[in-house]
């Protein structure tokens, strides 16, 4: 299982790279969103996916899944609904003040920098 | 534990200064703020007849335990002087600064903030014994530093002066920094105590050297010594209220502090002794010679305090030989350390009473350029006494505190060719000849100063303002501190006893016992001696010098600007601001999606090399679980979905078949026993695709630019290539366990040590807290992002329509 | 545009107290079972975006007139303050304690200062989600 998700993520990362890296906002957004699901799924699955019971203590059980990789996955998950919020917003308001939505044309120009 | 805390006074009672600001407009805010040094100067007083017997006060407050960082309060001699100082000037100076800033058009609760942060920093710096939270406190000093430079922050030479400051104070302290993480690994501790006791063995360390002048690079730079001084001049733009504190009484005494300090530890190295000594001495030259340049009031003082604190630097250089003769004791190098202790409280006075001068007078006549001024004499009486008071002293005449602390440094200085040791008999003459001619200059700029400004012909065409005597209130300060002058001068050896042989003490604690052994007397008539003859010399050629001054002051001149330091300096930052920008604008082209691409591209190339270099990629199907049917349905999903999002034309499908990756993820969760996971990951999902929706009202329709084929290609090729690099590592990952999993730790202790079941629970509040609230504080930081970057604009929107 | 939803807008209010409730017994739930401050408030702030969905802004906001600003303020606040109830009694940063106390109506509970904790994690959530959801629901 661990090396078909291992391809699985893989091909993830691919597609959220793709997608960052067009000129559109939106699916710029989309990419990010996609790189945080794949970098979750990344870190569960290097964590081992067996163990038969979740990790909460209980009578009997001793078979159970590594809690590590869960515990970092549920910060990150937060921080990337935040990150993407944020970044939606950034999008927008960047729409809003430019009139655009395409990366080339938003570049930063040195009149910006003084 | 209380002891530590009185440290962090200044900056708890900081936080109450703005409300104070706000809400009591009535009264100066200064009057609060006043309190804090007079009850923290009268806590420390009392400590004065413990730490005269010998005695050390420690407290001690862990601050990082893991990493044996902890906050240590040690009081000694040296650092109770220092305490001292710091609250006694200081209150002294608030006092002044609250009829020196007006209530009405100052920004009094930044000043003020600033200016209790600067107390609790430079506090940290005397008290701390611990290496690392020294240098936070020198820092934090550079820090408040540079806030109160910069505090009138719409003037350009304000900001220039502070950032000046700060580059060359913070270079600096890197420096140290390094310097004392050498030192620490030499003697594997990082309390100063301890290394002081095995200092000794210190010595034959290989990095000892390179530590010892990285440290003094740190002293060099915060003490303005040459060449570092030149921020010094600069920082004159600051309130003259800080200039008094920050820059003649306090901060630039640190790294006078650091060398005392360390001086125990140090003093053994030959390195050390030239260094020190050379470098005092060349400055305390070079800032009396170019003080008598200058034509601002506050610029000669600028240079007069660089070439004072040359002249501490240079005795403490000097007491440094002592570590290097036999019985010390009955030499004349008892006298250095004594005399640059001595010599720092009698600076602190009279250069702490002459800047509040300057700023009297800035404030009554509205200039401070000499030039403009003189024969103020008459207008303001009680200022010309206190000016007078503190320059002759300064100048080393009795009867005031100067005249006995310069004494001694004369025959410091004189003593230096008598010793054959460190190559002092070919050189030795060097110094005394050196230390006169910079004592004459001394004498020729307190002159100039003082009589250039109160006596002479009266110009008042050329004032700003009508000139008159300040309010009493403002003279408080500075009388206080001219008395002080004087009274010190005729009881040096109670001052002595009380105050500077237990510092002494401290710079010296392998030669004396206690302090009352140091067989010093000061008296102010020691007979016919060469000191007394170069002291008379002094005064001939000084006044001589003053009384020609208008035909010589012209030679300054000759030196084209361009050589100056200050000149190389501003040099060096156009440099690193223009030329470097335009380098990297080469390739910084301000397109994200070429950042990306670099970035991408060099992790690629960066990991995939490492993997095939280093052998590390392997695969094994050992140890994995066992494949399920339905899991394999929703992997399907899971690519489908993407697909979907990747080549949707709609921004909706984009949408949808995102969140459909979401759910599809939150179903692997479920599978492989991850419930917390699950059910976040559902509720998140839903919520963003909530946020999306509201999100699309304002994002335009079309969800993609027309995009040429070469140009996805090349998205491609990189996008491929993240690809393969993430399955490259999760393969070998998966098929090595190098180590077993910490997570058995957790298992074991979460009911025992933490009372709980959910050990991801347990870990997020508990184990690994630190993770959990960073993480709830950058949630709130992009809430509140997102809040500003929508409701500024608002407000922004409003402001138009109020303006048409 | 202003739609008369009667169905959505009476189902709302009970699905709201039905979703809330089950929020406040994951939050609670968090430190033997799943569950915790995450799960909660995302939970507590999904049934508020149902609550805006079917009424509108303004409606929702006289209702329960948060301040979701002030919220995540005091969250962080009472996050950090748990956390340095440690330093105070001489104990290292993080330093939780727990123990078994009798409360009335209850019984033998044990509790947690890290439920403390968990409480900031909580409204710092709810606040963060609501800040979000309002700002752009509001902006027009």
């Amino acid at each position: 299982m661990e090396v078909i998700m291992a391809f699985v993520i893989g091909f993830l990362f691919m597609a959220a790279v793709y997608l960052m890296l067009s000129k559109s906002l939106l699916r710029i957004i989309i990419g990010t969103g996609l790189l945080s699901h794949g970098a979750h799924l990344l870190i569960l699955t290097m964590g081992g996916l067996g163990g038969s019971a979740p990790p909460v203590l209980a009578d009997g059980v001793t078979d159970m899944a590594d809690a590590i990789p869960q515990a970092l996955i549920l910060t990150a998950i937060v921080i990337s609904f935040g990150v993407t919020a944020f970044f939606l917003v950034l999008a927008y308001r960047a729409y809003q003040e430019l009139g655009t939505d395409d990366m080339n044309l938003m570049r930063g120009t040195d009149e910006d920098d003084e | 534990m209380v002891q530590v805390l009185f440290i962090f006074i200044p900056i708890i009672a900081a936080i109450f200064i703005p409300v104070l600001f706000k809400k009591v407009r009535g009264l100066h805010t200064g009057w609060f703020v006043l309190i804090v040094p007079v009850v923290l100067a009268a806590i420390y007083a009392s400590y004065i007849s413990q730490v005269m017997h010998g005695e050390t006060i420690v407290s001690e407050v862990n601050w990082i335990p893991s990493l044996g960082i902890s906050f240590i309060s040690y009081i000694d001699g040296l650092s109770l002087l220092f305490s001292l100082l710091i609250t006694g000037i200081g209150a002294l100076v608030v006092l002044y600064s609250i009829f020196y800033l007006d209530r009405s058009r100052e920004q009094l609760h930044n000043f003020y903030v600033y200016l209790l942060m600067f107390m609790s920093a430079m506090l940290g710096v005397v008290q701390s014994d611990h290496l690392i939270s020294l240098y936070l406190f020198w820092e934090l000093t550079s820090i408040s530093s540079f806030l109160l430079i910069g505090y009138w922050y719409d003037r350009d030479r304000s900001r220039f002066g502070a950032l000046k400051s700060m580059m060359i104070t913070v270079f600096g302290g890197l420096m140290m920094l390094g310097g004392f993480v050498l030192l620490s690994i030499m003697g594997e501790t990082y309390s100063i105590r301890e290394l002081i006791a095995q200092a000794p063995t210190l010595a034959s360390h290989e990095w000892f050297t390179l530590s010892l002048v990285l440290i003094l690079l740190g002293a060099f730079t915060k003490s303005a010594q040459f060449p570092f001084y030149i921020w010094l001049p600069d920082a004159m733009e600051a309130p003259t209220p800080v200039s008094a504190y920050l820059h003649s009484a306090t901060m630039v005494k640190a790294g006078i502090y650091l060398v005392a300090r360390l001086t125990p530890i140090f003093a053994i190295s030959e390195t050390w002794v030239w260094l020190v000594m050379g470098v005092g001495l060349f400055t305390l030259f070079w800032g009396s010679f170019f003080a008598v340049k200058q034509t601002d009031l506050k610029g000669i003082l600028a240079f007069s305090t660089v070439s004072q604190l040359g002249l501490i630097m240079s005795l403490l250089g000097a007491s440094a030989v002592a570590f290097h003769v036999d019985q010390a004791q009955d030499t004349v190098f008892k006298f250095a350390a004594f005399a640059a202790i001595f010599h720092l409280i009698n600076h602190a006075t009279f250069k702490g009473s002459l800047f509040m001068i300057a700023g009297i007078v800035d404030h009554e006549t509205g200039t401070r350029d000499i030039r403009k001024l003189g024969g103020l004499m008459s207008i303001m009486p009680i200022s010309f006494t206190v000016a007078a008071i503190g320059s002759l002293s300064m100048a080393g005449v009795p009867p005031f505190n100067g005249f006995l602390s310069k004494e001694m440094f004369l025959t410091s200085m004189l003593a230096m060719k008598d010793f054959n040791i460190l190559a002092m008999d070919t050189w030795g003459a060097v110094f005394p000849i050196v230390a006169w001619i910079a004592s004459v200059f001394t004498f020729v700029y307190s002159f100039y100063f003082v009589f250039k400004t109160f006596t002479g012909k009266y110009k008042p065409e050329l004032l700003p303002k009508k000139a008159h005597e300040a309010p009493i209130g403002m003279l408080i300060s500075p009388i206080l501190l001219a008395s002080l002058v004087v009274i010190i001068f005729f009881i040096p050896n109670i001052i002595g006893d009380v105050f500077v042989k237990p510092a002494v003490l401290a710079i010296q604690p392998f030669l004396y016992d206690s302090a009352s052994d140091i067989p010093i007397h000061v008296s102010a008539w020691h007979g016919f001696k060469p000191e007394l003859f170069m002291t008379l010399g002094i005064f001939v050629v000084g006044f001589l010098l003053y009384l020609t001054i208008a035909k010589w002051q012209k030679l300054y001149k000759i030196m084209p600007d361009w050589l100056s330091l200050n000149r190389l300096y501003d040099r060096f930052m156009t440099f690193l601001d223009k030329d470097l920008n335009r380098f990297s604008k080469l390739y910084m082209t301000g397109s994200i999606r070429n950042y990306l691409i670099y970035m991408f591209a060099f992790i690629v190339a960066i990991t995939i090399g490492t993997l095939f270099a280093k052998d590390a990629f392997t695969f094994s199907m050992e140890g994995t679980a066992p494949i399920r049917f339905y899991e394999i349905i929703i992997i399907l999903v899971l690519v489908i979905s993407t697909i979907t999002v990747l080549f949707s034309k709609s921004r909706l499908t984009a949408i949808i078949a995102l969140g459909s990756v979401g759910y599809t993820v939150a179903l692997f969760f479920v599978i492989f026993n991850a419930p917390d996971l699950a059910l976040t990951q559902l509720v998140i999902e839903t919520v963003s695709v909530a946020l999306f929706l509201l999100a699309f009202y304002h994002l335009p329709k079309v969800s993609r630019h027309e995009e040429r084929i070469g140009f996805r290609l090349n998205n491609f090729i990189i996008a491929l290539g993240v690809g393969i690099m993430v399955t490259l590592v999760a393969l070998s990952a998966q098929s090595q366990k190098l180590v077993p999993s910490i997570t058995e730790y957790y298992k074991e202790t979460v009911n025992t040590l933490a009372g709980g079941g959910n050990i991801v629970n347990v870990i997020l509040v508990d184990y690994r807290g630190f993770d959990t609230l960073f993480e709830i504080t950058v949630l709130s930081i992009a809430g509140m992002a997102i809040l500003g970057m929508i409701k500024l604009r608002l407000s922004r929107k409003e402001n138009e329509h109020e303006n048409k | 545009m202003k739609t008369n939803d009667v169905i959505l807008k009476t189902t709302a209010q009970v699905v709201f107290f039905i979703i809330f409730l089950f929020s406040i017994h994951i939050f609670l739930a968090g430190h033997f079972a799943p569950g915790g401050g995450f799960v909660g408030g995302l939970l507590t702030s999904s049934a508020l975006v149902l609550l805006l969905l079917a009424y509108d802004l303004k409606t929702v906001q006289t209702l329960l007139p948060i301040n979701y600003t002030i919220m995540t303020a005091s969250g962080l606040v009472l996050a950090l303050g748990t956390a340095s109830i440690g330093m105070f009694l001489g104990r290292p940063f993080f330093k939780h304690y727990f123990d078994h106390f009798y409360l009335p109506l209850i019984g033998d509970t044990e509790l947690h200062t890290a439920m403390l904790f968990d409480t900031g994690v909580y409204l710092v959530v709810v606040g963060v989600t609501m800040t979000i959801i309002q700002s752009i629901g509001g902006d027009d």
